[in-house]
This record gives structure tokens, C-alpha cells and sequence, in this order.
């Protein structure tokens, strides 16, 4: 039986929110931005994991499902997206893709 | 069954780190790969096997094989000399070291499972699917509209006719 306490666990995760958060406010490659937002959700699914398992109730593992479903269709846009953008401007930094319009 | 969890928790913060930090995106990708294995791990240390498996098909096995793909298409000519550099043996020995241990860490961790306990039990696919179709039955079916929409916007975004484009993308034509 595992008896890590609870509190390891929930730091677990928040480690690995952090790693994510900290990818996405220091990469300025686009691929690089979604695979943070991938490990962020990631870790909230974790929690949900060790809530589940803490009160013994099957929510927080039916929370985790949702999770994948909202993640699966965030990549799946998000990637269409990237496509168009580098088919577009011909590359993925977003520090050259921040005008809203063309400029004249 | 604890240092069980540590080593499956080290790793999973180890290759997120080097997934975050690394150049190359390819590699960045089997690095989160093997962390999302090793969190799978974790999950399964943590009585939730169903998810476990669900992380594996559904993460490492479609969503990061989406970014793959998408990876190396926008990488298209590089093909020769990045074949070259993955044959240098620095730069597969470490994620190779790091799933070997999670994969020892999984075998051994299944070996010590002691057999279920009465008093706190694990929770089963049987009860989540019950949960998931009654109480949760309105959830589902907004998830299963969210999954059209996505459907829908990933086909028009991902069109290849010119004149299709997303409308913050759409090219000055005059």
C-alpha cells in the first residue's frame, strides 16, 4: 500500500504545474507553448488522481476522462492552427506573429 | 511501495525539465513522452489503473503521435542531417536510461503489489462508468459536443485551399 503522504503528492503535482507554467512563459516556440499547456493540464489531472484516491470516491478519476476529452480537442485546434500559422508567416516564433493585421 | 512512487516522480519531473528546456522539438517530444509514462506510473501507484491506461493510449499514444506528426512536418528537409545526429549515442543514452528505470521501477512495483486490501479498495472502471452515465450523464454529453465542434474546427482550420483561411490569417489580398 502506498503511504506517501498526500501532501508529497499534491507537491508532485504543483512541481509539475510549475515546470509547465515556466515552459510556457519562457519558450517563445509555439510547439514548445503547447507542450507546457499539455503538462499543466496534465498535472491538474493529477490532482483530480490523488483527490480521487484520497476520499476513495470514482469523481475525481471521471473528472480525469473530461480532462482528456478538453486536451484532445485543444491539441487537435491548436496544432491546426500552428499549421496555418507557419504556412502563413513562415515561422513559429510568437514574438513574430503578435500584430493582429498586416502592416501596410 | 513508496520509493516505488519517488523514482516514478523523479523521472517525471527529470524528463519534463529536459522536455522544457531542450532545442530540438523532436527530442523535447520523447522526453515528454517519458514523462507522461512516468506519470502514468504514478497513477497506477496511486489505485488507478483505468486512468493509467487511459494516460498511455490516450496521451503518449495519440496526442503526443498528433504533435509528432505535426513536428515533422513543419521540419521537412532537415531529415538527413537529423538522422545523422539521433545516430550520435549522447543523444538517445539518457532518455534510454530513464526508461529503463521507470520500466524497472514498473516491474518491481507490480511485483511487491500486495493483494487488495478489504478495508480501502481500488476504484474500478465498473464504478467510474456508472458514475460517468448517471450522475456525470449531462458532463458527458457536453464533452461529445465540445469533441464535434473541435471536429468541425480542426477540419476547416486544417484545409489545405487558400482561400479557406482562418480569418486572423487571412492574407491582405488587395
Amino acid at each position: 500500500m502506498l503511504t506517501v503522504p498526500v501532501e508529497t503528492q499534491i507537491v508532485f503535482a504543483g512541481i509539475l504545474f510549475l515546470l509547465g507554467l515556466i515552459g510556457l512563459l519562457v519558450r517563445r516556440n509555439l510547439v514548445f507553448m503547447l507542450m507546457s499547456i499539455e503538462i499543466m493540464f496534465n498535472s491538474a489531472g493529477l490532482v483530480f488522481i490523488i483527490a480521487a484516491r484520497q476520499w476513495n470516491q470514482p469523481d475525481g478519476q471521471v473528472m480525469f476522462i473530461f480532462i482528456l476529452a478538453v486536451t484532445a480537442v485543444e491539441v487537435a485546434i491548436g496544432l491546426a492552427l500552428i499549421l496555418q500559422v507557419y504556412h502563413h508567416f513562415k515561422t513559429l516564433d510568437v514574438d513574430a506573429i503578435n500584430k493582429l493585421r498586416d502592416e501596410k | 511501495m513508496d520509493v516505488f512512487f519517488y523514482i516514478a516522480a523523479s523521472i517525471a519531473i527529470l524528463s519534463t525539465i529536459m522536455a522544457i528546456s531542450g532545442r530540438n522539438a523532436i527530442h523535447s517530444l520523447m522526453f515528454l513522452i517519458l514523462s507522461l509514462l512516468a506519470i502514468s506510473v504514478v497513477f497506477y501507484l496511486l489505485d488507478a489503473p483505468f486512468v493509467a491506461a487511459l494516460e498511455v493510449i490516450i496521451y503518449a499514444g495519440a496526442i503526443m503521435v498528433l504533435f509528432i506528426f505535426v513536428t515533422m512536418m513543419l521540419n521537412i528537409g532537415l531529415e538527413k542531417k537529423q538522422e545523422k545526429r539521433w545516430l550520435n549515442p549522447r543523444m538517445w543514452i539518457l532518455p534510454s536510461i530513464l526508461a529503463a528505470i521507470l520500466l524497472a521501477d514498473l516491474i518491481l512495483a507490480l511485483r511487491n503489489m500486495p493483494p487488495v486490501v478489504a478495508g480501502k479498495q481500488v476504484i474500478l472502471p465498473k464504478q467510474i462508468g456508472i458514475s460517468l452515465f448517471t450522475t456525470y450523464l449531462l458532463a458527458v454529453e457536453i464533452a461529445a459536443i465540445l469533441l464535434m465542434a473541435g471536429v468541425i474546427g480542426a477540419y476547416h482550420l486544417g484545409s489545405q485551399k487558400k482561400k479557406v483561411l482562418h480569418r486572423f490569417l487571412l492574407k491582405k489580398q488587395n
